[in-house]
C-alpha cells in the first residue's frame, strides 16, 4: 500500500487529478464529506489530507511514503527527504516585501517580519546584512504598517494583498511551486510504484506546457 | 526477526568478531576541543558539556569515530575494531538530548580492494542479521568528484550540487548546471547519475556505459569489482548503486554507503571511506567503517503485549517465608515467570492466577 500525504485544499485537489491521471484513483476522495483518509486497496494506494505545512513530517517520518509539499516548506524545515519534481503548480514566489518607496537604512539591523524565519535568515545571511528577525503566524502584511518591522518576507501569489495594504515586492528570494517528495526508505523498498508516479507526473506536465 | 536492542548488539558482535575486528571499548567522555575543531562530521553539533575536576571543557561523546581515530596510531598494516557504545546527541526531529545506541566498526590502515570488500560485505551482513527486508545503498564519490572536477563549478555551486543530488532533486540540479555555465553533454551526465538507481546488475552496465574514457571510469570499475564480490556472496539483490549517497566530501571519498531496513523511516546504518577525516586530524592512513544505529529498531513493529505478567502468586503476608519461597521455586521450575505479591496489583493483566493457602498452590484464575 502506497500512502500518499496531500496538502488540504485548492492545490491538494489538483495535485490529486494529476496521481488518479497516473494510474492511482481513489473515487471515494471526491466524495463530499469530512473524512481525511481515502483507500483505494485494488491501485494500492491510501490518500490523507493533512495541513500543507504538515506534508513533510508526514513523508519525512514514513507515515506517508510520498507526498506534495511547497519549496517554501522544505527550504523553511529542510526535511530529509528526496525531492522528486517539480509538479510546476502552486506557482509562486518568496519575496522581499516593502511599504512603497522604502529605502533600506544600511545603518541599522534591518527588522523583517516573517513566518518563514529560516529562509529569510538564509536570505540576509547570503548577503551579510545584519537583521532582527520578527517570526509572526499570519497577518504579515499589516507589520510594516504598524512599524513592528521594516519588511516583511512572504509568500507573493497575485502581489493584490500587498497592493492593498500598500506594499511592493523589493526583490524575490526564491521562485516556489509545489513538489513531490519522497520517504528515503519508501523510494527503496516501494520503488515501483514511486518511479511510475514521477514518470506519469513528468510526461503530465510536459503535456501542459 | 530481531527487535529488542540487546539481541541485535549481541548478533553484532559475533558477526564482527568472525571477521577479526577486535572490540574497542571507550570512556564516556572527551575533550570537547575534538568535537568543536569537526563539528561538521557530527550528525548534530549540539553536545553536552561539563567542565572536568582539572577545569577542562569535556563532552559526553556524541560520536566514536572521532575518539577512535584520536586514540589510534599510525602503523604498518590494518587496525580493525569494532565498539558498542552509547553516544548522546539531540535526535533529529526533537530539540531533546538522547541517548543513542551505536554499534560500528573501523578499519584504519592502508585500505587495500579486500578491505573495502570486507567493510561493505559486513555492513551486509549487519543488516541481514537484523532484518530479511533491508537495502544497502552505495555510492563512490570518487565517481562524483571527478565528474563534478569537469564541470568547472565553484565551492559554493560544488557544495549545492552535492546537496541537490542528496535529494534526488534533477530538477534544480539542471537549472543549476544551467545558471553556472556548465557544459549541457555534463550538466545531463549529472542528471543522469542521480536518476539511475538500482541492483549492481541493472544500474552498471549503463553507468560503465556513460562512463567510459572519462576521468570517473576507475572508480567505477572499482566500484563493479566491490559489487561483484557482494554479488558472489549471496547479497546482489539487496546492494543499490546510488549517487544520492553524498555523505560530506570535506571528510568522505570513496565507497560512501546507507543501509536502510523495511518498516524504518530513516537510514540505520551509514559509513563510508574517511580518509580527508584521517588527514584533517593529522593522520596518514586511510580508513573506513560504519555505524547503526540501534535505536531506530524501536520503530519497527512488535508484537502487541497481552499480558503483563505470566504467572502472579498471591500469599498471605503472614506466611513463612520458606513457603512462599518453595511455592515460587516450583512454579519457576515448571518453565514460567513469576510474580509474587501479597496482592494483587491494580488494572495487572496476566496470564494465570495462583494463591497460596498454607503449603497449597491452587490456580484460580
Amino acid at each position: 500500500m502506497l500512502n500518499v500525504a496531500l496538502p488540504k485544499g485548492r492545490l491538494g485537489e489538483k495535485v490529486y487529478a494529476m496521481f488518479e491521471k497516473a494510474g492511482f484513483p481513489c473515487p471515494s476522495i471526491r466524495e463530499n464529506n469530512r473524512k481525511l483518509i481515502f483507500e483505494n486497496p485494488d491501485c494500492g494506494v491510501r490518500y490523507f489530507w493533512v495541513k500543507p505545512s504538515d506534508v513533510a513530517i508526514y513523508v519525512e517520518r514514513g507515515a506517508a511514503d510520498i507526498g506534495v509539499a511547497g519549496k517554501d516548506i522544505l527550504l523553511e524545515y529542510a526535511p530529509d527527504v528526496y525531492e522528486l519534481f517539480d509538479l510546476k503548480t502552486g506557482v509562486c514566489r518568496m519575496a522581499v516585501a516593502a511599504p512603497e518607496g522604502f529605502r533600506d537604512d544600511t545603518r541599522r539591523a534591518l527588522k523583517v517580519a516573517t513566518k518563514f524565519t529560516n529562509i529569510a535568515r538564509a536570505h540576509y545571511a547570503a548577503r551579510g546584512r545584519d537583521i532582527d528577525i520578527i517570526h509572526l503566524n499570519g497577518s504579515i502584511e499589516i507589520a510594516p504598517i504598524l512599524g513592528l518591522s521594516d519588511v516583511i518576507v512572504d509568500i507573493v501569489e497575485t502581489g493584490t494583498t500587498l497592493k492593498e495594504n500598500h506594499l511592493e515586492v523589493v526583490e524575490t528570494v526564491v521562485p516556489i511551486s509545489a513538489r513531490l517528495i519522497a520517504n528515503k526508505a519508501s523510494f527503496k523498498f516501494k520503488n515501483e510504484p514511486i518511479e511510475a508516479i514521477v514518470k506519469s507526473l513528468a510526461s503530465q506536465t510536459e503535456e501542459t506546457v | 526477526m530481531i527487535t529488542g536492542e540487546e539481541k541485535a548488539v549481541a548478533a553484532l558482535r559475533a558477526l564482527y568478531r568472525r571477521c577479526g575486528y577486535r572490540h574497542y571499548k571507550m570512556s564516556k567522555f572527551e575533550e570537547y576541543d575534538l568535537y568543536s575543531r569537526n563539528k561538521e562530521f557530527l550528525i548534530s553539533d549540539n553536545v553536552i558539556t561539563f567542565t572536568d575536576t582539572n577545569g577542562k571543557l569535556m563532552a559526553l561523546k556524541p560520536d566514536v569515530t572521532l575518539s577512535i581515530i584520536k586514540n589510534g596510531q599510525d602503523s604498518d598494516g590494518i587496525q580493525k575494531v569494532y565498539y558498542d557504545e552509547h553516544v548522546y546527541r539531540v535526535a533529529e526531529g526533537t530539540r531533546a538530548f538522547k541517548e543513542l545506541k551505536q554499534v560500528g566498526l573501523e578499519c584504519i590502515g592502508t585500505l587495500d580492494p579486500y578491505t573495502t570488500y570486507e567493510v561493505l560485505m559486513l555492513a551486509a551482513a549487519s543488516l541481514a542479521a537484523l532484518s530479511d527486508e533491508w537495502v544497502l545503498d552505495i555510492s563512490h564519490l570518487n565517481v562524483v568528484f571527478a565528474l563534478l572536477s569537469e564541470c568547472g563549478l565553484s565551492a559554493e555551486d560544488t557544495r549545492r550540487t552535492l546537496s541537490l543530488m542528496g535529494e534526488k532533486n534533477r530538477h534544480e540540479l539542471a537549472a543549476l548546471c544551467a545558471s553556472a555555465d556548465v557544459p549541457p553533454e555534463k550538466a545531463a551526465l549529472l542528471g543522469e547519475l542521480v536518476g539511475l538507481y538500482g541492483t549492481p546488475a541493472a544500474v552498471l552496465p549503463r553507468l560503465q556505459t556513460l562512463l567510459r574514457g572519462t576521468a570517473a571510469a576507475p572508480y567505477v570499475e572499482e566500484l563493479a569489482t566491490v559489487a561483484d564480490a557482494l554479488t558472489r556472496q549471496g547479497f546482489g539483490e539487496k546492494i543499490r548503486i546510488d549517487f544520492s549517497v553524498v555523505n560530506d566530501g570535506n571528510y568522505y571519498n570513496g565507497f560512501v554507503f546507507k543501509g536502510f531496513i523495511h518498516g524504518i523511516a530513516s537510514a540505520v546504518l551509514s559509513g563510508g571511506q574517511y580518509d580527508r577525516l584521517m588527514q584533517k586530524m593529522g593522520r596518514r592512513a586511510g580508513a573506513i567503517g560504519f555505524a547503526l544505529y540501534l535505536d531506530l529498531l524501536s520503530e519497527l513493529p512488535a508484537p502487541a503485549v497481552q499480558y503483563d505478567a505470566d504467572t502472579v502468586l498471591l500469599y498471605d503476608s503472614a506466611a513463612p517465608l520458606a513457603t512462599v519461597q518453595n511455592a515460587v521455586a516450583k512454579l519457576t521450575a515448571e518453565g514460567r515467570e513469576v510474580l509474587a505479591a501479597a496482592a494483587l496489583p491494580a488494572g495487572l493483566r496476566y496470564r494465570t492466577l495462583y494463591q497460596l493457602n498454607g503449603e497449597e498452590v491452587s490456580e484460580i484464575g
